[in-house]
């Protein structure tokens, strides 16, 4: 499968409210590595499995959340071409110029109708750790805490998931790999741009521009539960976990960084390809769709956003 | 599974409406309250306290400080403004006694939405 257009999601910006506990959290617990701090005081983060620049960028501000989430794509003719499809779908789009982030080329960026800014780039720097390769060990530096392999995907709460999934579908090519229908209308749509069950989630929010979770892969099932005694070890606030999703069927926790923004860690999930049909639940099954072992929603789970 | 769906509504031990669930034919009545619980559709049951994210971010948990002292952590400022915060106004996850304390519950604060009954049912 030759895979074009837009590859995988690149970065998050997430703003923490106390830069020390979350630098500590996302390094010392996920299991990161912080490539640099900026000029303006953010801080780069990468997982070692990750050749590119950085995945996870925080940033201090008097409110939790996430600015922005960032896709990289094959080339910068590419870029262009998207550039010219999200403007004549009627979006505006500001140019970033190379550098805003370090290590990271020119960007688009614009607001999708759920609130939430998205951004698509095509150049960018590599930094260590890195992977190996030639004649190469699996790993550089021990891996440490949860042990996290890349950032994943994030989950993203908003109004208009009609037209979130109608964009995302017709102008970035993302497919729909699974949605929840209720009686009323979507409730979830779980989209992916490559191989993976998803790459990008949104879930229908009164509040536009809320954000659910960021999410990192592990590599196994064992890793889950050790990530899991990690958080009691180390009290970090618990959501729910770890268990299983119907949806996508990734093995997860989900858990609250120390300002509050949810973040995932789970292993496994199944292969998407572009030919396979999506994927649906309806109101009788949302519960094992979300969680499948405890089969109902969680309060948080549709209440709890950042 | 049957397609065919049913209303229904529930009351608590003193009669008053607490709201409804969609029930399925072939489904435990119990099982779609269930649900409706998980959607946040019941109310006027014994309450839950709003627990969320535990660490000064979502802002579930916001509270109106009437009687005594606290320290605090860093708590979001788009659920606690400058204003609300000289009302006493705090999220209870990122607050610490000094003494002892009288809170009453408050409704999250919803920016950018005309109103939401699931947020301002706690």
């Amino acid at each position: 499968m030759a895979m074009t257009g837009v590859l995988r999601p690149g970065f998050i910006q997430i703003r923490v409210m106390d830069m020390e506990a979350a630098k500590e959290h996302y390094i010392k617990r996920i299991g990161l590595h912080q490539v640099m701090e900026g000029d303006d005081g953010r801080v780069y983060l990468k997982a070692a499995d990750e050749f590119d620049h950085h995945s996870i960028v925080l940033r201090k501000a008097d409110d939790a959340g996430c600015d922005l989430m960032a896709f990289k794509v094959l080339d910068e003719e590419t870029l262009d071409g998207f550039k010219k499809r999200i403007e004549d779908y009627g979006i505006e789009v500001d140019e970033v110029r190379a550098g805003e982030q370090p290590g990271i080329g020119r960007r688009i960026s614009f607001v999708i109708t759920s609130g939430h800014r998205i951004e698509l780039y095509s150049n960018c720097d590599q930094s260590d750790p890195k992977p190996g390769i030639f004649n190469s060990h699996i790993w550089s530096v021990e891996p440490h805490g949860m042990r996290a392999r890349r950032f994943d995907h994030a989950l993203f709460y908003g109004p208009d998931i009609d037209g979130v999934l109608d964009f995302f579908t017709k102008v970035l090519d993302f497919k729909l790999a699974e949605k929840v229908q209720m009686p009323d209308g979507l409730l979830g749509i779980w989209l992916t741009c490559g191989m993976k069950a998803h790459d990008i989630a949104f879930v229908k929010h009164p509040e536009p521009g809320k954000f659910h979770h960021v999410s990192f892969e592990l590599e196994n099932w064992n890793d889950v539960g050790r990530a899991a005694d990690i958080i009691t070890n180390f009290n970090i606030s618990i959501d729910i976990g770890p268990t299983r999703h119907g949806i996508t069927y990734g093995q997860t926790i989900y858990f609250f960084d120390p300002s509050g923004n949810r973040n995932e860690v789970f292993a496994g999930g199944y292969t998407y390809y572009p030919d396979l049909p999506t994927r649906a639940w309806d109101e009788r099954d949302v519960g094992k769709a979300i969680f499948y072992y405890e089969r109902q929603l969680n309060e948080a789970f549709l209440s709890v956003v950042t | 599974m049957s397609e065919q769906r049913f209303n229904i509504d529930v009351e608590n031990i003193n009669a008053e409406f607490c709201g409804s669930s969609t029930g399925y034919a072939d489904e435990r009545v119990l099982v779609s309250l269930e649900r409706a619980q998980g959607f946040g559709k019941l109310k006027n049951l014994p309450k839950r306290l709003p627990v969320g994210c535990r660490r000064g971010g979502c802002g579930i948990c916001r509270a109106r400080i009437l009687e005594g002292n606290y320290k605090r952590d860093p708590m979001s400022r788009e659920y606690v403004t400058l204003e609300d915060e000289k009302e006493g106004l705090v999220l209870l996850c990122a607050i610490y006694p000094l003494s002892d304390l009288k809170v009453r519950l408050e409704p999250k604060c919803v920016k950018n939405v005309e109103a939401n009954s699931q947020s301002l049912e706690i």
